[in-house]
């Protein structure tokens, strides 16, 4: 698993306090974690904040799940 | 004294019911950053406000003033815990001589920045779990009042707005309210005619105008940590003129 998969796993069970083993990759989180949609605007800020990146809201839309979440900041980091 | 270690931001706090503001909430310990749009009603909240805080020149309809004043205020003072939305303009007309840039500069300073600056400071409350956003509408905007469809419209609005972030955010720790002032003894019921006072003052119950200190004493409970399961509320200070 390669670090930044690990650090976006981490802040979804510290945002969603979901339990590792149910972050799975194809997991969504409105449907499968029981996030809000008010928890995802959450979980995008401090996915911003880790990764000092900024994340349009037109694509933060789009972040819908582990993996969605995952290939974004790979996308778009620069570690 | 209940806001210690607080950080409060009061717009348009140079005189009137903002500044009485201020000095509540410096009073319960607080510091305050309050704002003027010009720089001699920044001085001069400076001074008023002494080591308790500071004055801050901003013309809350320019977006890109509001990012960098908020953005000084939090590497001077941190977070911002209490946001106080005072400013406020009239412009008054009967609606039939009414300009459309009056209807706008109203709608843009007492409505739309309040949107601006709620959203400038919301993010830092929902990482703390924590903040107060309070916004100062009117009586007018439940009662209407003839010469003023543009400002009671604003803050009409105010309540809505108030009530939908309260629900948006409440589960977050943070509390959003109006206080609705009646007839308060500032510059801008000062404007009023004499018609319009006397029409006003047989339907106040507590005959008399309401004292800004008057405002800002509910301003500084909802802002208390005693009132954290208040939220989308309106208190009413009105001498009885509205019981809503």
């Amino acid at each position: 698993m390669s670090n930044i998969e690990e650090r976006v796993k981490k802040i979804i069970i510290e945002q969603l306090g979901v339990k590792e083993e149910e972050v799975k990759a194809e997991a969504s989180f409105e449907n499968d974690l029981g996030a809000d949609s008010l928890d995802t605007v959450e979980l995008v800020m401090a996915l911003e904040e880790e990764f000092e990146t900024e994340i349009p809201d037109e694509e933060a839309e789009k972040i819908k799940t582990v993996q969605a979440a995952i290939d974004y900041v790979k996308a778009h980091s620069d570690d | 004294m209940s806001l210690e270690n607080k950080v409060a931001l009061v717009t348009g706090a140079s005189r009137g019911i903002g500044k009485a503001i201020a000095q509540q909430l410096v009073a319960a310990g607080a510091k305050v950053i309050g704002t003027a749009t010009s720089e001699n009603g920044a001085a001069a909240i400076s001074e008023y406000l002494g080591d308790n805080g500071k004055g801050m020149a901003l013309n809350v309809t320019d977006s890109e003033q509001v990012a960098e004043v908020l953005k000084a205020i939090e590497e001077q003072f941190g977070s911002i815990d209490i946001l106080v939305n005072n400013a406020g303009i009239t412009r008054d007309n009967l609606m039939m001589r009414m300009k459309e840039d009056e209807w706008d500069s109203v709608i843009e300073t007492n409505l739309t920045a309040v949107f601006r600056l709620a959203k400038a400071v919301i993010r830092g409350m929902m990482k703390r779990r924590e903040g107060r956003i309070i916004n100062i509408s009117s009586v007018v905007g439940t009662t209407g009042n003839p010469g003023q469809v543009n400002y009671c419209a604003a803050k009409a609005g105010l309540t809505g707005f108030t009530k939908s972030l309260a629900k948006e955010v409440a589960a977050r720790g943070i509390t959003v309210n109006c206080v609705a002032p009646g007839f308060i003894d500032t510059d801008m019921t000062k404007a009023l005619t004499e018609e319009q006072k006397s029409a006003i003052f047989a339907n106040i119950p507590a005959a008399r105008l309401g004292a800004p200190e008057e405002v800002a004493a509910a301003v500084a409970f909802l802002a208390s940590p005693g009132a954290a399961y208040i939220t989308g509320e309106t208190i009413h200070v009105n001498g009885g003129m509205a019981m809503i």
